[in-house]
């Protein structure tokens, strides 16, 4: 194969205030993002957030209503969906029934006009890299969902797009198929270095396969960063409520001193964390801090109180079994319930619920966000 | 109330008794009679068989088959070509756009295929609208010769068959999934290549039952093209009717009724075999 589209310097993305409106309602709202070639790019957010349609508008399936898209400095809003060269997954993978595996994977390279004899090959690799070389001759409606979506991406590819745009390719997929093609697919990403645009509710998968990640929310981009970076820090309550579990401790800011917010609880508890953004003191606050950051003890042990933690005491009320980790809740003042995961391997230490346990975590590990 | 059970007939079979009933007593049964009386006056089974030969053979028989078959043929294209972009536009709109055309396809084929047939010749007569319309614009010189000719048959016919047509393409239309087009778009594909690639492909089986639907009931057309056609455009139906009628000559219409017959059962059965294996594909 040629030199990858990203060593080239070929699909930078750039969206300029893109915004979309239905009648009256506004779907996405001027959202603006930079994606570098070769960069696997999620956006992340829930239904109507407004992702699907910023895809729709790269790929030119919508129509763009304000703002601009550039795609490697050229603006491709007039540009109508074939010309734009762009690989398609579709979210129901849209193989064409009527034709075989080989003639699906083949149709990006026909439409092209590519000659005959280069097709046979170019298939045939395409095929290899999905590890369908087997099913060249078989129908969509005799593949399974994993095999169906393996057809999608194969036909995106064959033709070494330099951006491949992704709506939701593993929505219909079962627990264990997804997390397999989200590591395929991000192989074949990295070895054939095209950019990837990828539409997606799912968190987990939008963290493990992205580079960067655009968290939207009625219309507009909320917080773009690398998945670590959003998960640690997330920029509003919105997010880190909805990249992953998080404790959200309700309360008043007390004091700011040197990026470090304190924030008295209902119940009088004072917690120190980083301070989010725009904060002021005296007004109403979240502290924010992931259950797997927490440590838990039993409520009479001796706890150190390390340098800079926060402690808080509180009856464990409720403890589930996950498998890998054990979950609990405890209660730590009346209608304020904090989520501690412990790792199954020592977790026989609070099997009982209905007793007193102590919760402490660093500082460092939590920030303050406006309510 | 005591429940009642129904050992038999539970399946619902008893409900299309009266039907079966109905059709066996006014059609099925008259036809029997009809062909039994009219080939028994015939003789033994071996003169039987010569007159049928003979009649098939005419010269009359024969040219009313080839204009049958010819002018099925054209009707079915005609229909084909006029309904597609119809059947397109019904399933590609809704709301009221939708109910409008749908409404336009559907209503006269509610009206009497009498009724339709005299409003084409008033339209179509020599002081009919068209030809007023045309003398006005000057697009012609003097009246065209519309009625009494093969393009009257054909435009009375296309017109009476288009609803079968544009409703079972609709109905294979409606089937497609919409992404498909637009992945085709998406993987670089031109509108044009869009639409014989994959859209046209994966209409063809309402584009095949449509056209044997309407093919079936061309060939067994009565009303316009006798009302509308020429002395030259004698369908096979129409040549039935007159060895009743004028020649009395049942024997003769015998077996061209069973000709038509066993062509329709024919062209039935694939038809039906088509839309069953359509369903077993599940589309």
């Amino acid at each position: 194969m040629s030199e990858s589209p990203a060593a080239q310097g070929r699909g930078a993305i750039e969206l300029q205030h893109v915004s979309k409106r239905y009648a009256k309602e506004t779907v996405v709202d001027g959202v603006s993002a930079t994606i570098a070639p070769g960069e696997f790019f999620s956006l992340l957010g829930p239904s109507g957030s407004g992702k699907t349609t910023t895809l729709m508008m790269i790929a030119g399936f919508a129509d763009v209503d304000g703002g601009q898209i550039l795609v490697d400095g050229t603006d491709i809003v007039s540009v109508p969906p074939q010309r734009r060269g762009f690989g398609m997954v579709f979210q129901n993978y849209a193989i064409f029934p009527h034709l075989s595996v080989a003639d699906n994977v083949a149709f990006p390279l026909r439409a092209r006009k590519v000659p005959a004899a280069e097709i046979g090959p170019r298939v045939r690799q395409a095929l290899e890299l999905v590890r369908l070389e087997r099913f060249a001759d078989r129908y969509s409606r005799q593949l399974s969902g994993g095999q169906q979506q393996r057809v999608a991406i194969a036909r995106a590819i064959v033709f070494q797009p330099s951006v491949v745009l992704m709506d939701e390719p593993l929505g219909a997929l079962d627990k264990n198929l997804r997390y397999q093609m989200q590591v395929e697919i991000k192989e074949i990403q990295r070895r054939l270095g095209m950019t990837v645009v990828y539409v997606t509710h799912d968190q987990e998968e939008a963290m493990n396969m992205s580079d960067r990640i655009a968290i939207m929310n009625s219309g507009r981009i909320e917080q773009v960063g690398r998945p670590a970076e959003i998960y640690e820090n997330p920029g509003s309550t919105f997010i880190a409520r909805f990249l992953g579990e998080a404790n959200l401790i309700p309360g008043t800011i007390e004091s700011i001193v040197g990026g470090v917010a304190t924030l008295r609880t209902q119940g009088g508890l004072r917690l120190q964390a980083r301070a989010g953004r725009d904060l002021s003191a005296d007004t109403a606050a979240h502290l924010f801090v992931r259950p797997e950051r927490i440590d838990i003890a039993a409520a009479d042990a001796t706890t150190p109180d390390p340098a800079g933690a926060n402690v808080a005491t509180g009856r464990l009320t409720q403890t589930s079994f996950l498998g890998n980790i054990l979950r609990h809740a405890v209660e730590i003042e009346p209608g304020v319930l904090v989520t501690v995961d412990v790792q199954n391997a020592r977790a026989d230490l609070f099997r009982s619920t209905d007793r007193p346990a102590a919760l402490t975590w660093l500082a460092a590990d939590s920030v303050i966000l406006q309510r | 109330m005591t429940v009642q059970r129904a050992p038999r007939f539970n399946d619902g079979t008893v409900l299309i008794v009266p039907a079966v009933l109905l059709l066996a007593l006014v059609f099925v049964g008259p036809l029997i009679w009809f062909f039994v009386r009219s080939l028994a006056a015939l003789g033994t089974p071996a003169e039987i068989a010569a007159h049928a030969w003979a009649v098939i053979t005419s010269k009359a028989v024969l040219t009313a088959l080839s204009t049958t078959n010819w002018i099925s043929l054209l009707v079915t294209l005609l229909v084909l070509l006029a309904s597609y972009p119809v059947a397109y536009y019904l399933a590609t709109h809704r709301g009221w756009r939708f109910t409008l055309v749908l409404f336009c396809v559907v209503v006269p084929y509610f009206t009497s295929i009498i009724v339709r047939t005299y409003s084409w010749m008033v339209l179509l007569g020599r002081n009919g609208l068209v030809n007023q319309a045309l003398l006005k614009t000057g697009l012609v010189d003097q009246p065209l010769t519309l009625l009494y000719t093969k393009t009257g048959v054909l435009i009375g016919m296309v017109y009476v068959l288009l609803p079968y047509m544009v409703l079972t393409l609709y109905a294979a239309m409606k089937s497609i999934d919409p992404s498909l087009v637009r992945a085709a778009r998406g993987l670089g594909a031109g509108g044009f290549y869009a639409f014989t690639r994959v859209y046209l492909p994966l209409s063809m089986h309402g584009v095949i039952s449509g056209s044997l639907i309407v093919f079936i009931l061309s060939i067994g057309f009565f009303i316009t093209p006798a009302l509308m056609g020429g002395p030259a455009d004698v369908m096979i139906a129409m040549l039935i009717e007159r060895s009743v009628e004028i020649t009395f000559d049942w024997g003769g219409a015998a077996v061209m009724s069973l000709l038509l017959l066993a062509a329709t059962l024919v062209l039935y059965g694939i038809y039906y075999r088509l839309t069953d294996v359509r369903r077993m594909m599940g589309a």
